[in-house]
Formats: structure tokens, sequence, C-alpha cells
């Protein structure tokens, strides 16, 4: 099981302004190009994919590659005009969705 | 190609049982860099400047090497950027990631972490919604190759 994701989102925002946001979750992000002890290929198994969202509507999000290195992080902004929820999402290669919220009060 | 030499020194210096263990993935094609680039640009030439881009000069360890990039962009409805691609000439798959950002997301800034499988060039290459595309790279030194090699 994956650990819960690290998020940094501010508490609060004054309208209009830019906030920037941390992410990190847990993960090898095997590349599928590595061999195990006994020679054979280890199956390739990433996030391939994050998505934010706030208040349902797409702010940002990142196709990943094997050439993001483990434990990806990711650091990027949005400017909130109301108070409300962030959701970000990560998917992994075996069809999992680890989802996690964030509010924020904007005043 | 001198990284594949010098990785090829590098892996019989360090023994068959290392090379088994390992493997020695191949780095990609300056055909595919190509594609990649071709993919992301439609075939529209790019313009150089407006990336900044944050890299150290020299990585010791290719496994995990911080990457910020800035884009110059006022990032209004009319005029923002709307995809960033990152690649790595001499990783084994060329494009590492694509950043895709909105006018809600205030500047065109971000960051994240990549491997590097030797000292190569990254190049970052950015679209904005006015059909501009803009290119830029940076050199790095890797002391110890990120990709398994």
């Amino acid at each position: 099981m994956v650990d819960r994701p690290r998020i940094r989102v501010p508490a609060e925002a004054k309208k209009g302004e830019v906030v920037e946001i941390k992410t990190l979750i847990s993960h090898p992000m095997e590349t599928g190009l590595r061999k195990d002890a006994d020679g054979k290929l280890i199956p390739k198994k990433i996030i391939n994919k994050f998505t934010c969202v706030f208040n349902g509507k797409p702010v940002f999000s990142v196709d990943l590659g094997q050439g993001i290195a483990a434990n990806p992080y990711l650091q990027f902004t949005a400017r909130v005009e109301e108070s409300g929820t962030f959701r970000f999402s990560w998917f992994d290669d075996d069809g999992t969705v680890i989802t996690a919220d964030e509010e924020i009060k904007v005043t | 190609m001198s990284e594949r030499s010098r990785r090829e020194v590098l892996a019989i210096g360090a023994g068959t049982a290392a090379l088994a263990l390992l493997g020695a993935p191949a780095s990609a094609t300056p055909e595919e860099a190509a594609a990649a680039i071709a993919a992301f640009t439609g075939g529209k030439p790019t313009v150089a400047g407006r990336i900044a881009i944050d890299l150290p000069e020299i990585a010791e360890n290719g496994n995990t090497v911080p990457l910020g990039i800035k884009v110059d962009s006022p990032m209004t409805a009319d005029d923002h950027v709307t995809d960033i691609l990152v690649l790595a000439a001499a990783n084994p798959r060329v494009d590492l990631a694509v950043f895709h950002l909105s006018p809600m997301s205030g500047r065109a800034e971000v960051a994240t972490r990549i491997r590097l499988a030797a000292t190569e060039n990254v190049t970052v290459l950015a679209k904005t919604s006015k059909g501009v595309i803009l290119q830029e790279q940076k050199p790095v030194k890797v002391t110890i190759g990120g990709c398994g090699g």
C-alpha cells in the first residue's frame, strides 16, 4: 500500500493570489529497464499521470515518464479567486488512483 | 558516442556481476529525440529564450536531480503557457515529462526531480496559447548515472 501523499497548500490566501503548491508521493517509479539479481527485467511501474483540480476545474496536470525520479515531487502554482478544495490525483500504471483533497480559505 | 564508451569502461571496471545486476540500457537515438520534439511542435519552428532552467551544474547522483522551470509569460486567458516538455537526449527514454498548465496556474513555474543517465543536455520546450513554441537547454555533468545503466 502506498503511503499518504505529502501536500503543501497554504491554508489561506487573498482573492486573486497565486499560491505555490508542493506534492510528494512515495513510489518506486520502476523504469522497466532494471534487472533483478537473476537477470530478469523488473516490470515497469510508474505514476504516469498527475492532476490538480480546483472546485471541479482543471488547473494543472503532468504526464510523467520513467525519467522522473522515485517518489515523484511536483511543485507548481495556482491562482485562487474563491475558497474551495484542491483535488490531487496520482495515476499508477497498475490502474490504482490515489487522491487527496486540500482546502483553502480565500478572503 | 563518448558517453557509451565511458559507460562500457565503467561497467567492465565494475565487473560482470555488477553488469548482470544493473544491465546497460542504451541511450535514446538522436532520431528519437527529434521525433519527440516534432510530436510536440507539430513541425513548427521553435524560438530560443524566455525559459529559465534551474539545474545543478554537476549532479553527483543522476537518480534524483532537482529541476526547476520558469517561463516568462503573462499567464492570462489570452496569452499563457499551455504545455511544457522536458527532454534528456542521453536517457534511455528521451521524454521525461509533459506539464499542462492553464490560466488558473497564475505563473508558468514548475519543479520536479528527474533522472539523468549521463552527462547530457536537458532540453525544455514550452508551447503558448498564441502558438509560439519556445526552446531552451542546459547541460548537466552527471557523476553517477541514474537509469540503472
